[in-house]
């Protein structure tokens, strides 16, 4: 809760992953060209990695903000288990930047003319992967958290994991997109997550309790 | 044979001094076995009707690849037994054997770049074996990289095992992920197959190209335990010069 309350009155953290994720979208037709039909080929796979990267840019406050004034240390004394710790970071984590990424994506794909039959699928692909993101990233920044130059090893740990997240989101989207059937990809997204968020807090709890040490 | 005997090597000394009795036998072993197998491989054997002579990228580009994931398997037993019994030697040789089995994902690669070219046309394919191949590249990368970032030796080790396991699961999910994005232009195995074993040797290559390739298979295996056994030994030294260092300071 109180990680809630933080990240939106601190407004930066907030609004800054769904700023980049607009900036993002924005710069790709510049890079591709206007063309119409080519943007809706590439909008699902454009939209799945801008979420991924904006979700990523807000990694390291996770943790680090927490780490330096020491209050880390206290939730690690606290009665609740640092497994309990991590998921809620994690599920604080995607409610100021999965979800926001999630009710946006529509508009955003309004601007790189997603096909009409995308919107759900797009949405709801995003809605099932996005919390896999965030506890992966979790897991991430648990382990970086002691290093003064942590972000860019942030990047170079978590986006190897991304990649079944990606290839599974990415497709419900595509197909979706093309009006095809969609059941697999989404139930094997829906696996992912699943799995991450039973078994990542774990690996979390574990490596920040080294870095604790 | 007594299992429990294998601990004994978790021992430093008792490692070091093992290796130093091994080593010269496995590297002068490693060097035959290679260069038997790449000789044979190269000059004396017969061209492929299809593939002409490119058919010999599969001695330098087979035995890499396995070592790729083989040497990355090894990290993770040796990962584990770091978390579980806590012996710096597990440890240490998970840390040598990284970047010897960075450098057979990249032979891996280049070799399969050089041999795609001329017989599919490209250098490179987003085909699911070497989109794999390229994320456990980067795997590698990032492991190295966290051992390399943080100062203190127990914590690195500690967080870089636990990478490993994690790291290990989704490798195998991508693995398993990039079959179902992509279909694939690489051909399936060929060398070992379940058919080929009963007999039918319709399923399988050649003898002419096999033996040489087990042979030089061999010599890859024993090059890369020679390495990470040289390499576990300077990592051992290494840390016993620093601490030397740091009691010499103290006085």
């Amino acid at each position: 809760m109180r990680d809630l309350r933080l990240a939106v009155r601190a407004g930066g953290g907030f609004g800054l992953g769904l700023a980049f994720f607009l900036i993002v979208v924005t710069l790709v037709p510049f890079a591709v060209g206007p063309r119409t039909e080519l943007l809706a080929a590439i909008a699902p796979g454009i939209l799945w990695l801008g979420a991924l990267l904006a979700c990523l840019l807000s990694l390291d406050r996770i943790l680090a903000l927490d780490w330096e004034d020491g209050s880390l240390d206290l939730l690690a004394t606290a009665p609740l288990p640092m497994e309990g710790t991590v998921s809620v970071k994690a599920l604080a984590h995607w409610l100021t930047t999965g979800l926001p990424l999630v009710l946006a994506s529509p508009v955003l794909g309004l601007l790189l003319s997603l096909p009409a039959a995308g919107y759900g699928p797009l949405v709801l692909s995003l809605l099932v992967g996005t919390p896999a993101l965030s506890v992966i990233g979790t897991f991430g920044a648990a382990l970086t958290v002691g290093l003064r130059r942590g972000g860019l090893l942030l990047s170079l740990l978590v986006l190897p994991l991304y990649v079944p997240t990606l290839i599974f989101g990415a497709e419900v989207a595509r197909r979706g997109a093309g009006a095809l059937d969609y059941a697999t990809p989404l139930l094997m997204l829906a696996g992912i997550t699943c799995g991450t968020i039973a078994v990542l807090p774990f690996a979390s709890a574990a490596v920040l309790r080294v870095n604790l040490r | 044979m007594n299992f429990n005997a294998l601990w004994a090597y978790a021992n430093p000394r008792k490692f070091i001094e093992t290796a130093d009795k091994v080593l010269p036998a496995l590297s002068v072993l490693a060097a035959l076995c290679m260069g038997v197998g790449l000789v044979w491989g190269f000059f004396f054997t017969p061209d492929d009707y299809r593939q002409g002579a490119t058919v010999k990228i599969i001695y330098l580009h087979v035995p890499s690849a396995l070592m790729a994931i083989n040497i990355w398997l090894m990290m993770l037993v040796t990962s584990l037994v770091w978390i579980v019994r806590r012996h710096h030697v597990s440890a240490l040789a998970a840390r040598a054997a990284a970047p010897i089995g960075m450098v057979m994902t990249l032979i891996a690669l280049i070799t399969g770049a050089i041999w795609g070219q001329p017989m599919w046309g490209t250098w490179w394919a987003w085909d699911p074996r070497l989109t794999s191949f390229l994320i456990l590249f980067l795997f590698y990368l990032g492991y190295i990289a966290l051992w390399e970032a943080i100062e203190n030796d127990d914590t690195a080790a500690d967080l870089t095992s636990i990478l490993c396991l994690v790291g290990s699961v989704f490798a195998l999910l991508s693995r398993y992920a990039v079959n179902f994005w992509n279909q694939g232009l690489h051909q399936g195995a060929s060398i070992l197959r379940g058919a080929a074993l009963v007999g039918d040797t319709e399923e399988r290559m050649s003898n002419v190209y096999a033996v040489p390739l087990f042979v030089s298979i061999a010599g890859f295996v024993l090059l890369s335990l020679a390495l990470i056994i040289l390499r576990t030994q300077t990592e051992i030294r290494a840390r016993r010069m620093r601490a030397l260092m740091a009691r010499e300071r103290m006085n």
